[in-house]
């Protein structure tokens, strides 16, 4: 076995150090009553070639491959990734580090973490942001939790039912054990967030809006943080696709406290929903409610600039019980790829690339709606849209789905309400041709 | 003399200083209009914007490919990781990371699949998470699988939330858990999570559980203990059953931190151990990496009773197709946005198909066979407060080393001077001083023989030149860092460019 170095050798030498008479003598402090007596049925091992033919194989299983073209977001985007960002974070210096618990060892990750929180911070218009959380979705759990202690005697939150709705699920888990409860904001006829029940209810802590919210559309995030801090509660913003701040204003900029979601698009192959990243900030003044990792500036002895992790009395292994989370291991790496976008980007190619998705989107939009299909949300969306097609839809996909190209997502497993409706994504990936394609279908 | 003497001024301008780069920040260079990645020319008319919408431009430093590949290459080489040397890190299993299940994950219909698409479009994807599952369930001894939870803390929450589900279930709620003193750090967040008061268990003079201390404080208002099996001193609680017998019969479940995984794979069946919920750390265990930080991933694996209260969606098979199982009553609901990470769930599963039953066993072996040989060969020189035979690490302390006012941090800096990643230190808390030494299969007996010739150095050099411990490291990027400095002005984020100008 390729992975372990012993020589029969070695071993026995080792063991006569020991003291012990075979390999299996070392677990004698296993009670017989607890020991695993059965054969495993695992495969036969394989040898690194027969290891590729098994995953060719099953690559072969999925229908849609590195051609095809995917017209589906909702939470999950595929975007171009530059071949710099797969070569520099796989870097294993990087990627076979552990949590950088003594600096001198990780000045890499630590600087990289140090300038992801900046850029991730700029980007989202918040003062600070942590080292990641596991995806958009924990992430919004978290960022409610947050809210609930700072405002300490509330038990409400509300959320919108436009937030994409595994992260509504995942926001249910997490609370389920506690006494808070959730209370879902509606829709307006135009895809945003009906907030005017706030006004009827007190003693809620946070209200969490999604923007562009799961329907691609934009909320009004300054009008909605008025009305949220007017009600007396906290104003938690959160996103999937964080391109968008690319062109549009920044939750932070409008007036949000807590700003969170998913970091996938920036660098992240979408590798059937993980691992993605979980973007977390917020304002200075809560900065020690935060969950999760920081890293912070500092000097060494020789006054030199250098980094380590710091504010850690918030955290599991120094709070224990009373942490502001219970997050450990987080998802280090895809922060350092999400900042090797954003830094090969630059401001200026972030706009560029950012309106590229939005003036796509829009020009499929006017294709659907030529072809005959009808908006169901008026808004303003960047990237994301619901149409409803006159007739059944359901055919013309599938014949699309044979030249490779998946038309939207329905969404009545999702919103039954919107059975029937497709929401379609367009990011740079798609080329006019297949818009094209698509609206003739339509069309037919 | 130090480095920085002998390179003068070289080491003081931006982006030199001989083969330890003084890289500045990412927005310390660049200049406006450059570009580090192609952006598609536009093929459709630009549309119209509501202007109330519209932000100003990021302030992103604009930088070339060049300036981004060389700032990354250079960060890099401040870092350490198993690639570079010994990790012998306890508690974080830094065993060798294959690159064959880097290239696996990376396969391009999978790093591409999307998790909203139907079923019938993503059979490989669900048949490898069926499988995995499987797998694991086979490794534990237990009956299902849930992938979804993305680390081990999150594991272990996904287990706190299916002890409140089960007890809600029976219809009696219960507000205390007992956790021992030997345990991981993250049980107790993960179990206030789920409104559970941890109450403390301490582990005994020989570093084990006493089963008549739990059946003391074990009662009908307990909702059940976390248990690390191998504990975090290295050793196997061996009354773990009948201290599961204590908990099962007062209604209560026992919940197993399986991170310490790797010392009993082959060996140790959870379920004959009384445990009802395992989480598996598989980037400790089966080989993925650890990233600096993550992505991890922790699945859960219970008995035939808690299955009914795993995760949604779950992978099953129906026949020859693979589908994801979505309306369980009783289940404890999402986790995750999708299935887990599932891009480290690929290499695991690559890991367990290299390694096969017999592989993944001899690891295990291999793995507490390094480990005792250490202590074997380094308690005459450091004290080992518990002698006895340990698993996959062994904890030490310096309590030999305190009459020369030497630290167990002093030590671990030093082993840093010598090229190694120190163990970790100041834990497991009952061991005053820990250093906890885990070393993995991965090391062969001459690296290992050399790390401990290098320690026994050091503990000479302790006696002799303790300066050398004091001052370490010297032969790094940066020698000790102020923490206090840290967190006392906290710099969480970087200037504005214009402020830097």
């Amino acid at each position: 076995m390729r992975y372990l170095p012993h020589t029969p050798e070695d071993i026995s030498d080792m063991l006569t150090v020991i003291g012990a008479d075979s390999l299996d003598g070392l677990f004698a402090s296993v009670p017989e009553a607890c020991r695993m007596t059965s054969s495993w049925d695992l495969p036969q091992p394989q040898s690194e070639w027969q290891l590729n033919d098994h995953m060719r194989g099953l690559a072969a299983d999925m229908a849609i491959g590195e051609d095809g073209k995917v017209l589906i977001g909702a939470g999950s985007y595929r975007h171009y990734i530059p071949e710099t960002i797969r070569t520099l974070a796989s870097r294993s210096e990087f990627l076979t580090a552990y949590t950088p618990y003594q600096p001198e060892m990780a000045q890499g990750t630590l600087q990289g973490i140090f300038e992801y929180q900046t850029l991730t911070a700029r980007l989202l218009g918040v003062d600070v942001v942590n080292a990641s959380m596991y995806d958009g979705a924990s992430a919004l759990a978290e960022a409610l939790l947050m809210g609930l202690r700072i405002a300490k005697k509330k038990k409400k939150v509300a959320i919108s039912k436009a937030i994409h709705p595994h992260y509504r699920g995942v926001v249910a888990a997490y609370l389920r054990p506690t006494s808070y409860e959730i209370i879902e904001l509606e829709l307006t006829a135009d895809g945003r967030t009906d907030l005017s029940s706030l006004s009827k209810e007190s003693d809620i802590a946070a209200v969490a809006l999604q923007s562009p919210n799961f329907f691609g559309v934009i909320e009004e995030l300054e009008q909605a943080a008025t009305t949220i801090h007017d009600a007396g509660s906290l104003f938690v913003a959160c996103f999937s696709e964080p391109l968008a701040y690319g062109l549009l204003k920044n939750p932070g900029d409008c007036g949000a406290d807590i700003v969170c979601g998913e970091g996938q698009s920036f660098g992240i192959a979408p590798s059937f929903g993980g691992p993605g990243l979980g973007m977390f900030g917020c304002k200075t003044a809560y900065t020690r409610n935060l969950p999760g990792r920081l890293v912070g500036e500092t000097k060494d002895l020789d006054g030199k600039r250098g980094y380590v992790l710091t504010l850690a009395t918030r955290e599991q292994h120094i709070r224990r019980e009373k942490a502001t989370s219970n997050i450990c291991s987080n998802q280090g790496v895809c922060a350092m790829t999400a900042a090797m976008y954003m830094a090969s980007l630059g401001g200026t190619g972030l706009r560029q690339l950012s309106r590229l998705n939005f003036d796509k989107s829009e020009y499929l939009k006017a294709q659907l709606l030529a072809a005959g299909a009808s908006l169901v949300f008026a808004a303003p969306t960047f990237n994301e849209f619901v149409v409803r097609f006159p007739g059944d839809f359901s055919a013309k996909r599938e014949k699309l789905l044979k030249q490779g190209i998946v038309a939207g997502l329905d969404l009545g497993d999702l919103y039954p309400e919107l059975a029937g409706a497709y929401l379609f994504c367009v990011t740079e990936t798609i080329d006019k041709a297949t818009m094209d394609t698509i609206a003739t279908e339509v069309a037919a | 003399m130090s480095e920085q003497q002998t390179t003068g001024a070289a080491n003081t301008v931006l982006g030199t200083g001989g083969l330890i780069f003084n890289e500045p920040l990412l927005w310390e260079k660049g200049k406006k209009g450059r570009m580090g990645m192609s952006v598609p020319q536009s093929d459709v008319p630009a549309a119209t914007l509501d202007a109330t919408l519209e932000g100003t431009e990021v302030d992103f430093p604009d930088l070339s490919e060049v300036d981004v590949v060389r700032h990354y290459t250079r960060l890099s080489q401040w870092n350490f990781g198993v690639d570079s040397g010994m990790y012998p890190l306890g508690s974080c299993t830094m065993k060798y990371n294959p690159k064959t299940n880097e290239r696996q994950a990376a396969t391009p219909a999978i790093a591409l699949a999307h998790p909203m698409l139907e079923e019938g479009l993503s059979q490989g994807t669900l048949r490898l998470l069926y499988e995995l599952q499987e797998f694991l369930a086979t490794i534990t001894g237990l009956d299902a699988v849930s992938l979804q939870p993305a680390a081990g803390a999150h594991g272990e929450l996904t287990g706190m939330l299916i002890f409140h589900a089960y007890h809600e279930h029976k219809g009696h709620q219960r507000h205390k858990i007992l956790i021992p003193d030997t345990a991981h750090g993250t049980n107790p967040a993960s179990a206030a999570l789920c409104g559970y008061k941890a109450v403390a268990v301490k582990s005994g003079p020989d570093g084990m559980l006493d089963p008549e201390l739990v059946a003391s404080l074990m009662d009908e208002d307990t909702a059940g203990i976390m248990l690390t099996n191998p504990n975090t001193l290295g050793l196997f609680e061996e009354r773990v059953r009948e201290i599961a017998e204590i908990v099962h019969a007062k209604g209560g479940l026992v919940y197993g931190d399986g991170a310490n995984m790797n010392a009993v794979m082959g060996v140790m069946d959870a379920k004959k151990c009384g445990v009802d919920v395992l989480h598996l750390n598989l980037h400790k265990t089966f080989s993925t990496p650890h990233g600096g930080g993550g992505p991890g991933a922790g699945p859960v694996c219970v008995t035939k009773e808690l299955e009914p209260f795993l995760p949604v969606p779950r992978a099953v098979r129906k026949g020859d197709s693979y589908q994801l199982e979505e309306n369980l009553p009783l289940s404890v609901g999402r986790v995750h946005a999708f299935h887990g990470n599932f891009g480290v769930l690929v290499k695991a599963y690559s890991y367990i198909l290299t390694m096969g039953a017999e592989g993944l066993k001899r690891a295990s072996q291999l793995a507490v066979l390094n480990a005792n040989y250490i202590k074997e060969q380094l308690k005459d020189v450091l004290h080992l407060p518990y002698d006895r035979p340990c698993m996959h690490e062994c904890v030490f302390s310096d309590q030999n080393q305190q009459a020369e006012k030497i630290s167990t941090l002093d030590m671990a800096k030093r082993l840093i001077d010598y090229g190694y990643h120190p163990p970790t230190i100041y834990f497991p808390l009952v061991v005053h001083g820990a250093m906890m030494i885990e070393p993995t299969e991965s090391e062969c007996k001459e690296d290992i023989d050399q790390f401990i010739a290098t320690l026994r150095t050091i503990v000479q050099e302790a006696k002799e030149q303790p300066d050398l411990l004091h001052e370490a490291p010297q032969r790094t990027k940066v020698r000790r860092l102020d923490e206090v400095q840290a967190a006392r002005c906290p710099c969480l984020v970087g200037l504005p460019s214009a402020e830097d100008k």
